[in-house]
């Protein structure tokens, strides 16, 4: 059947709506079920003890308390190394050596490691801090394997954020008799601050809702909050984890869908507020 | 006539903006070396392992079982198992991440775009322990009353939860390729008489097609590291085998899995370096690539 | 164009500059002399290097990485390519207004407080002990930090726009106004000499007309060298022109003598508009 032109349009055109559609489908059916079957699970005892054993000893009733703790502990450490080193790297990257050839392909590299999987990096943290450093299965090791992971992540999003800014404001400040700095403290970073603060956000919201680095570096289930960098942790991702391959499905599995959804909104609080700032930072500075 | 002193004052000055060059290059540096460390370790505690196992077994083996009494070096059922879920993973994924990115960049209006796009990252932005959930959970039951496989765990499952995790790569990477595409190309082609499909299909299809193929890899790279999804979708049966409807164990789910059983410094745990050095030069080879199609791109345009 | 005793006074004295990008040779054999309390306007065609010669002038080229410079540029006698010159001591005399208005994206009143902020108040001092006179510098008040704003807008012809909304972004002001707000934030640091790289090229004729009228009544005060590829605004307010083309100055003289009866060719040609 031969189709006119505009009839083989009009085809192509439903058929990309139906695509985008599908997509819109897949969030929607992905979150609703994790909020159906984890509304229910998500009462205030569920938020406020640790998780606890059943008749069986398996431990699969209590709450998530400890798994929440211990990804927000994750979280600040992972801010408290790779935020500093990743932004103030971006900077002098972008601006001191921004002229030179070699910064071209060092950002490539960058770039690509943002690209390399999060169990590899396992691996490093494995080597490098349980084994070598001696930190053993820890908070700290962890914390450093995630801080690895998200360095090149926080590092390329700097980077876009303060090459967004036009160099003429460079220029204006160079020449009114500011040096590098004073330029780069009162001019480049308050104007790329939004930009970097989003990066910053998600990289963070990255760091916590990543599982597979946690399996090698120090992550345990029977484990309580931490009192020292050097304990064992639990979190939120590996707790679902382990309540979806749980052998007691039937107590189990509502609880991986409540710490599911806890897990959820704590990210699309994050994200939403990466997202604002981002707007904000766009109807503010319209170069 | 008196002449200008440049230089009052500038000596302290020039101390602390060389203190601050310092910090900031000591970061810069410190970076830097911290990715470097990454591959130079891979490769120092693999060695050993291929010294005494050797390439041909590690590349040509077809059984994985490193602690087995007599233990199994292949990591061809890993390799098949990354492969047939990420490739078919591509092929779900493809069709409907371009569909929706030539939607979403050329027909959607702005009312339409600002629901789509936070949708497609948020998509992003979830957990792969979530897809991993839903794949263990939901998922796999619906594979059992369409396909009835004899693994409720399967490749199969692990593709269609990778091609969702992938769409919201390529769509955003290809879509703003999509928009580079200059507006005097569109105009041309409207001038001349074509409709907006020609349009699209004749002009800024290929216009954009190095950013298209650059997404893809992209979205394939993360398909291949991906660990979480596939290890709680496929059932982690280390086999060879093509078979969709089995059970695989991916190269990431190995690690995830033998990892903390091996001793340090043994050859379980050299071993599994091996793999992670292979998992490493696959997403590396992957991103690289991308990364030079679209550093070509992106100077054409601008 | 006399001071008092009815002497030109030279202020900068550029000899032999030449300037490579790279391999690129941009000036060649530069030599000319800029008076005090002058407008000196450089003409040419775009690429001659007439924006880099302008930026060897308070060193921005610095900024660009593989420049090579020799020569001399004698300000007030003192050669500023000397290595022991710190190029951010020099910008604070020697001013910078850009081609395109690049306000901050802060407040006007900001904007112009910027400079004096990072520099600080000069003061002298005696030392009660020795009775040695000693230059101090100081946070500047807040009182004073407001005279500054007011003595810059007034003076750049922007205070009776802008005096009730000194507190607003400088983006909402016109192009017009975002180039006098520039003009008056160099004004801040109280240069004695002031660049101009082509400050009309993004305006508008009426924009422009203003410019041009606070161009010339800045010339009671300060030195200023002006780009611009507008030939007719050159001859409304430049006392001397030079004229660059390919890197060379092929000529320089007083504005009504190198439009009216020019020595070369190549600037007769390029006056007009046979090339460029």
């Amino acid at each position: 059947m031969m189709l006119s032109r505009k009839n083989k349009e009009r085809m192509f055109f439903w058929l990309f709506r139906g695509c985008a559609a599908a997509v819109v489908a897949f969030l929607t059916i992905i979150i609703m079920f994790v909020i159906v079957n984890g509304a229910g699970t998500i009462t205030w005892d569920f938020l406020t003890q640790n998780p606890m054993p059943n008749d069986t000893g398996a431990l699969v009733s209590g709450g998530i308390l400890s798994p929440i703790i211990g990804t927000l502990m994750l979280m600040g450490l992972v801010l408290a190394i790779a935020i500093p080193i990743g932004v103030f790297g971006a900077v002098f990257l972008v601006e001191y050596c921004g002229s030179y050839k070699w910064s071209r392909y060092m950002w490539m590299t960058v770039n690509n490691l943002a690209g390399v999987p999060s169990i590899v990096w396992a691996l490093l943290g494995v080597g490098v801090f349980v084994y070598y450093l001696a930190f053993g299965l820890s908070l700290i090791s962890a914390a450093i394997t995630l801080s690895l992971m998200i360095l090149p992540i926080v590092m390329v999003s700097t980077k876009e954020a303060l090459e967004a800014i036009p160099s003429s404001i460079y220029d204006a400040s160079i020449g009114l008799g500011a040096t590098k700095w004073q330029t780069i403290l009162h001019h480049i970073l308050p104007y790329s601050a939004s930009g970097i603060i989003t990066g910053i956000i998600l990289s963070l919201s990255r760091a916590g809702g990543e599982t597979a680095p946690l399996l090698l570096t120090g992550v345990a289930l029977n484990a309580t909050i931490p009192l020292s960098i050097f304990d064992q942790f639990q979190a939120l991702p590996y707790y679902i984890y382990m309540m979806t391959s749980a052998s007691d499905r039937a107590n189990a599995y509502p609880m991986a869908y409540g710490a599911a959804l806890v897990l959820i909104i704590l990210m699309m609080i994050m994200n939403l507020a990466a997202a604002t700032l981002r707007s904000r930072y766009r109807e503010k500075y319209k170069w | 006539m008196d002449t200008k002193i440049y230089k009052r004052e500038n000596r302290a000055r020039r101390y602390a903006e060389g203190g601050i060059t310092g910090i900031l290059g000591a970061c810069g540096i410190l970076s830097v070396l911290i990715l470097a460390l990454v591959f130079i370790f891979l490769i120092t505690n693999s060695i050993p392992f291929f010294q005494s196992v050797g390439l041909v077994n590690f590349f040509t083996g077809t059984q994985w079982d490193p602690f087995a009494s007599e233990a199994m070096w292949g990591v061809l059922p890993l390799l098949t198992g990354t492969i047939l879920v990420s490739f078919v993973g591509a092929i779900i994924a493809i069709p409907i991440g371009l569909g929706c990115t030539i939607y979403l960049s050329e027909l959607a209006d702005s009312k339409v775009k600002k629901i789509l796009k936070p949708a497609i990252e948020i998509l992003a932005g979830v957990p792969s322990v979530i897809y991993g959930l839903f794949a263990a959970l939901v998922l796999s039951n619906w594979i059992m009353e369409i396909f009835d496989p004899s693994y409720r765990l399967n490749a199969l499952n692990g593709a269609i939860i990778l091609a969702i995790m992938m769409i919201p790569i390529q769509v955003s990477v290809s879509e703003e390729a999509m928009n580079a595409v200059p507006r005097n190309l569109r105009e041309a082609s409207y001038a001349m008489g074509a409709t907006r499909w020609e349009t699209i299909k004749s002009v800024i299809i290929p216009a954009a097609l190095p950013g298209i193929i650059a997404s893809i890899a992209l979205a394939i790279g993360r398909a291949v590291g991906e660990t979480m999804a596939v290890l709680m979708a496929t059932g982690n049966a280390s086999q060879f085998s093509f078979d969709i409807l089995t059970s695989v164990r991916t190269m990431t789910a190995a690690l995830a899995i033998d990892v903390p059983e091996a001793a340090i410094g043994s050859l379980q745990y050299q071993g599994l370096f091996a793999v992670g050095l292979l998992l490493f030069i696959i997403t590396f080879v992957i991103n690289l690539i991308a990364d030079m199609v679209l550093s070509k791109y992106q100077e054409t345009y601008k | 164009m006399k001071n008092i005793s009815g002497d030109q006074i030279s202020k900068i004295q550029v000899k032999d500059l030449n300037l490579w990008f790279d391999t690129k040779h941009v000036l060649k054999d530069v030599s000319i002399e800029i008076y005090e309390k002058e407008i000196t306007a450089i003409i040419g065609p775009s690429g001659c290097g007439k924006s880099t010669f302008l930026r060897c002038l308070n060193r921005m080229n610095d900024l660009i990485p593989s420049t090579k410079i020799e020569g001399e540029i004698l300000l007030d006698g003192k050669n500023i390519l000397e290595n022991d010159i710190d190029p951010v001591d020099l910008r604070k005399d020697v001013g910078m207004v850009f081609q395109k208005p690049n306000p901050f994206p802060k407040s006007i009143y900001e904007n112009i407080v910027f400079a004096p902020k990072i520099h600080g108040i000069e003061e002298i001092k005696k030392d009660p002990k020795t009775g040695k006179e000693k230059i101090v510098r100081r946070k500047p008040t807040k009182e004073e930090l407001d005279q500054i704003v007011e003595k810059c807008l007034k003076r750049a012809a922007l205070w009776n726009e802008v005096k009730d909304r000194l507190n607003k972004s400088a983006y909402d002001l016109s192009g017009g106004q975002q180039q006098r707000l520039c003009i008056a934030r160099t004004m801040s640091i109280e240069p004695e000499v002031i660049l101009f790289d082509e400050p009309c090229s993004a305006l508008d004729p009426i924009a422009t007309a203003k410019i041009e009228d606070l161009l010339v009544d800045l010339r009671k005060d300060y030195t200023v060298v002006i780009v611009t590829h507008n030939m007719q605004q050159a001859a409304r307010v430049a006392d001397r022109t030079a004229f660059f083309y390919m890197g060379d100055l092929v000529e320089y003289g007083p504005t009504k003598r190198l439009f009216e009866k020019p020595e070369k060719e190549l600037t007769e040609q390029y006056l007009t508009g046979r090339m460029g």
